[in-house]
């Protein structure tokens, strides 16, 4: 049997996926036996051109992590999608916008603003923008557009898997590529999860829920949990109950709310509200105006419930 | 020209074939409100026919996605109502909407959805007027803030599946 072809590549994104698939750690050398890199701009030298030159359907598994917000990202991810027989969403930003999507409380107009005029820290007396086209002596400059909004891999084509996570830990990145190279094939399409499943992560932490209800909010720098006893209800924002399982409740393990990497559960794609929902149902509270002075001590409740998700919930964007 | 004028010029082309009507959407819970609503019909008072009503067992029961859903699929405004405090038919049912409409209401807020397309009360069974007195409230509103538009500002900005963006026409 000819030896898998794995592909990966990066858009909008900070490059911890590509270290993620690095966490498999000694299956590396299995993963070696078993497949060929023919793309990994992160580790290896090939070239746009060389992925061009590929037949259709060259690649056996391409992984895409990060988001898309310019027309190269675009381009790039219509290509690997005819170049791959299996397209696979790594890491929350493909797959649900993640980090970069928070962008899209913004616009384009406030985003150029901030970096290359008002922040403190920038020095630009000319007042000096990149822009797409630019007519110089030794010819014509254009860049990549960058788009009004960031969106999902899925947004722009066909999706066969998706592989959450900020990053997907390495125990899931390995059963995943064992299942995309060995097994049966696993479920397909851009709802499909892999290697994990739709439980949340409740399900996998090991604190104990006491039923109490939140009587105050408290922020992680502010104050320290009680060991064992679930956060949420300590009134941390702990994402557990709208997060999907699969890392293995990672941070709650080490004393930290979840902060909601995993994406939704189940059917919804948006996270923001499944939790704004739990948060709002068990607030001690019976009166109104008790209800409302609790609510209130949420800091930044939209930037916490979609952290991850914002390109994947119902409005994606500002408007 | 600038994105964000861009896009105003695109959005301002679609819909000009009809004179725009605010559409709202109203989740009444089953026991007070709706029959509020009923109230109102049945005391033939005056007011706008911009809202539809959807009929839900508990105001609990109205999930802030659905509230979400609507905005992306086309609704000017949305309307919840459900029993005053201390007359829920389920008891606490409504003691969850008091919490999660007020976070609810921040998080439209970042979105850039005007305080005055949201409107959330409490109407009791017998509370037609002040079921009329609302829609009248929020319609005007709404009218003055504008159409909203959502499902064609993101099909301009690239976002894909339009099937999450197709307006609400009840299944049809």
């Amino acid at each position: 049997m000819s030896k898998l072809k794995v592909g990966m590549y990066w858009a909008s994104s900070c490059g911890g996926c590509d270290i993620a698939l690095l966490e498999i750690a000694e299956h590396l050398l299995e993963l070696i036996e078993l497949a060929d890199i023919v793309f990994w701009p992160c580790v290896t030298d090939f070239k746009y051109g060389t992925v061009h030159g590929y037949p259709d359907a060259f690649i056996d598994v391409c992984l895409w992590n990060g988001a898309i917000r310019t027309s190269e990202q675009e381009e790039i991810a219509r290509m690997l999608r005819a170049k791959s027989r299996t397209l696979v969403a790594c890491g929350a930003c493909a797959m649900d916008g993640g980090i970069p999507a928070l962008a899209n409380l913004t616009s384009r107009e406030a985003i150029f603003d901030a970096s290359y005029h008002s922040n403190p820290t920038v020095q630009n007396p000319g007042r000096t923008e990149p822009r797409e086209h630019v007519p110089g002596p030794g010819g014509h400059l254009a860049l990549p557009r960058f788009y009004p909004q960031v969106l999902r891999l899925a947004d722009i084509v066909r999706v066969d898997g998706q592989l959450p996570g900020c990053p997907p830990v390495g125990t899931q990145v390995w059963r995943a590529l064992q299942a995309l190279a060995t097994g049966p094939a696993p479920p397909s399409g851009a709802g499909a999860r892999l290697g994990c499943d739709g439980k949340s992560v409740c399900d996998e932490c090991h604190r104990e829920k006491r039923k109490t209800r939140i009587r105050e909010f408290r922020r992680p720098h502010l104050a320290v949990p009680e060991p064992n006893w679930c956060l949420l209800e300590q009134g941390f924002v702990c994402q557990g109950p709208a997060t999907r399982s699969g890392c293995g409740a990672l941070c709650p393990g080490v004393n930290l709310a979840c902060r909601g990497c995993y994406g939704a559960t189940g059917d919804t794609t948006d996270a923001g509200t499944a939790m704004l929902s739990a948060v709002g149902s068990i607030l001690d509270a019976t009166t109104e105006a008790r209800a409302r002075e609790l609510v209130d001590q949420v800091a930044d409740p939209t930037g916490t419930f979609y952290r991850f998700g914002l390109a994947s919930s119902r409005l994606k964007g500002h408007r | 020209m600038s994105t964000d004028a861009e896009e105003a010029v695109a959005l301002e082309a679609t819909g000009q074939d009809a004179p725009w009507e605010p559409r709202i959407i109203a989740f009444l819970c089953y026991w007070c409100s709706y029959t509020g609503a009923d109230n109102a019909g049945t005391a033939r008072l005056k007011y706008p026919a911009n809202v539809d009503i959807i009929r839900v067992m508990c105001s609990g029961r109205i999930d802030p996605d659905l509230i979400m859903t609507a905005f992306a699929r086309g609704a000017d405004g949305v309307m919840v109502c459900g029993c005053h405090i201390g007359d829920c038919h389920y008891i606490a049912g409504n003691h969850k909407t008091m919490a999660r409409m007020p976070l609810l209401a921040r998080v439209l807020r970042d979105f850039g959805i005007e305080p005055e397309r949201f409107v959330h009360d409490w109407v009791s069974a017998a509370e037609g007027d002040k079921f009329a007195r609302l829609v009248r409230q929020i319609t005007g509103q709404v009218r003055q803030v504008g159409p909203l538009k959502w499902p064609e500002r993101m099909r301009w900005r690239g976002v894909g599946h339009g099937h999450d963006l197709e307006p609400w026409n009840g299944g049809a």
